[in-house]
């Protein structure tokens, strides 16, 4: 049996006050409910949801929707039907919209033209162990990466040797000077404030004994020999192995790399062996004008601040340096540089194809570059204490 | 007389010294779906660039009911580019984020709704442009055309009174093309929205354009204004010609 509702305005009290009796006029039975959306529907103010009418629908069996004074409507309005046509597809009662404006009928149409595609079934979280296992799975296939990598530029480097690699000579020239003069600035400030350190760490300690000559000995040999070589290093994992591994990132988003691929060029031979090569290049030369640097700031703080004579200074360094101090700043270098520029190239050449993986590029080459830095440091300094050098 | 919708006038486009577009006069009427075509090169994205804000013309006005909006300040600038949606030509969508997120995201700043208000809304939006069901993908994992429509998604977010699209048939399909064509036809005649947008797709220019203005690189001015299917019978040669053959 039908139940005649008389016309009624939904929602509370504070819906009143809110304004939505204006907004909608449910009518007609509880089996055939009318309703009616009347007044202004925008975003911008207050507006019904679906649940305020859903409970008048309950024992519907057919529900009928029209406009009656609508003086405007956007999504809010759009949104609501929505729902009610989704709630009695749902519960398979027919729902009259002809007397709905022309334009809302015709949104509601489009809005249920496609049908859903099926949602994504939610990732289930791997255990604790699972996860243990993926991460360390992951690392091997990581190194297994890496070392196919350092391959490929081992055969590149050998084309090149053969002059078989194809490049651009003026790129590699701009490469080189990318990487190296100007780089000149960061570094010359860097190993200055680095040599001042040391200067006076070293200093502090040696006038206990009176011995402040000495800093130009632990200053001479302890730029040198590993902290020019370290702080260079360190410098260009930040400023050129990200500007690689960004670089390379990009050019792989906007499929430039694949570019060189179709093309039968190797992106090893011309966009990563360049990159390796003006760095390798430039990196001794860094390394030994970091570490003059680094000797003038020291000798401003013996002179300056701890009353050394400049020319002592001056003659206990020479005495202090020898060749292979210098061989082995120099060695250093050259391996960090070229651990550097592989680990932005690679994690360049790796990225994924979206903003986000280029990001994830440059700062997994920053991380790379300054972890294999590290490491070599540690095995060169064993490696050079056995040769006694 | 009404005010147009929108109206540029004695427009000229530069970069430094170098003219690419100069007197350019023409309305949009509210509710019209405007073509702005040429060949490859003319300016035509500049244009479009010029009039929603992005880049200040040289010289000339571009009026929104009547108010220019690059001597208004500021506070309006903002408002009013608020009331456009823009569509870009590769869709633009933020990358982090999810279709949902990105469709979100002009929501959650600009208006106060409840989180799942918002969520229904954006539901809504996505159905609208056939893509019910792909909330939680990232665009990096859909194809260039479900791109495109989600970006109209974002654009059509909050509900904007002109809808500008860059070449959106642009790397697409005939087939998907034209449902794009129906898609911003439908739109515009439920939603009552101006749209104004850049093509040189004679299919799209045909089958939605109401009025439209050809830019020339030649001469680096506007050639021709009115309906394409007038000018494609008119008195320009070189219209004449695009819209009938597609060359310039």
């Amino acid at each position: 049996m039908s139940t005649p509702l008389r016309e009624t305005r939904t929602g509370t009290p504070a819906d009143e006050a809110a304004g939505w009796p204006n907004r909608i006029l449910v009518a007609g039975t509880a089996e055939a409910p009318e309703i009616t959306l009347t007044g202004e529907w925008s975003l911008r103010g207050r507006v019904p949801r679906y649940d305020a009418v859903a409970a008048h629908l309950a024992q519907a069996r057919r529900v009928r929707v029209s406009a009656h004074e609508l003086t405007a409507w956007d999504t809010s309005a759009v949104t609501f039907l929505a729902a009610l046509v989704r709630d009695c597809n749902e519960r398979r009662i027919p729902l009259d919209q002809a007397a709905l404006p022309d334009g809302l009928r015709r949104l509601l149409a489009l809005a249920f033209a496609v049908p859903p595609a099926v949602p994504r079934a939610a990732a289930t979280r791997p255990g604790l162990l699972a996860t243990l296992g993926q991460a360390t799975l992951s690392i091997g296939r990581d190194l297994s990466r890496m070392s196919e990598f350092a391959g490929e530029i081992i055969l590149s480097l050998a084309r090149f040797t053969r002059g078989r690699a194809r490049y651009r000579r003026e790129e590699l020239a701009w490469l080189v000077e990318e990487a190296g003069p100007r780089a000149l600035p960061i570094v010359s400030l860097i190993s200055f404030l680095v040599g001042t350190i040391l200067a006076y760490m070293g200093a502090v300690q040696l006038a206990l004994f009176g011995a402040e000559i000495y800093i130009a000995d632990l200053v001479g040999i302890g730029v040198v020999r590993e902290v020019a070589a370290l702080m260079t290093g360190i410098i260009l994992a930040g400023r050129t192995g990200a500007a690689y591994a960004a670089q390379l990132g990009t050019m792989q988003v906007n499929e430039e790399i694949d570019a060189f691929r179709t093309l039968g060029v190797s992106p090893i031979d011309y966009l990563v062996l360049p990159r390796m090569l003006a760095l390798v290049a430039m990196v001794p030369l860094l390394t030994l004008y970091a570490g003059i640097v680094g000797i003038l700031a020291g000798m401003l703080i013996a002179v300056g601040v701890f009353d050394v004579g400049a020319h002592e200074y001056y003659n206990e360094t020479l005495t202090a340096l020898e060749l292979k101090h210098f061989a082995v700043g120099l060695v250093k270098g050259t391996v960090y540089g070229a651990l550097v520029a592989y680990a932005g190239c690679l994690r360049g050449m790796q990225c994924g194809r979206s903003a986000q993986a280029v990001g994830e590029a440059t700062t997994s080459a920053v991380v790379l570059g300054i972890l294999l830095i590290t490491i070599s440091a540690s095995v060169l300094t064993i490696v050079f204490h056995k040769l006694g050098i | 007389m009404t005010v147009p919708h929108i109206e540029v006038r004695d427009l000229t486009m530069a970069y430094g010294d170098y003219v690419i577009q100069r007197d350019l006069n023409f309305t949009v009427n509210r509710g019209d779906i405007f073509v702005i075509m040429g060949g490859s090169g003319c300016g035509k994205s500049t244009l479009l660039k010029q009039m929603i804000g992005l880049i200040r013309p040289a010289h000339g006005a571009v009026l929104y009911e009547g108010e220019d909006y690059w001597s208004a300040p500021p506070q309006a600038q903002l408002a009013r580019q608020r009331s456009f949606g823009v569509l870009f030509q590769a869709g633009a969508l933020w990358s982090s984020l999810t279709l949902a997120e990105n469709v979100a995201l002009p929501l959650q700043e600009f208006t106060e709704l409840s989180g799942d208000f918002v969520t229904e809304i954006v539901a809504l939006k996505l159905a609208l442009v056939g893509l019910a069901g792909f909330e939680d993908f990232y665009p990096s994992e859909i194809s260039g055309g479900m791109k495109k429509r989600a970006g109209l998604a974002r654009a059509m977010a909050l509900d904007p009174g002109i809808l500008f699209f860059d070449e959106p048939s642009a790397g697409l399909d005939p087939l998907s093309s034209r449902r794009l064509d129906e898609l911003i036809l439908e739109l515009r005649d439920s939603l009552g929205a101006t749209v104004v947008l850049v093509t040189h797709e004679l299919a799209s220019i045909f089958a939605i354009a109401d009025n439209s203005v050809f830019l020339d690189a030649d001469t680096k001015t506007m050639i021709a204004t009115g309906d394409p299917k007038v000018l494609a019978h008119g008195p320009v040669e070189k219209v004449r010609n695009f819209l009938q053959r597609g060359g310039t």
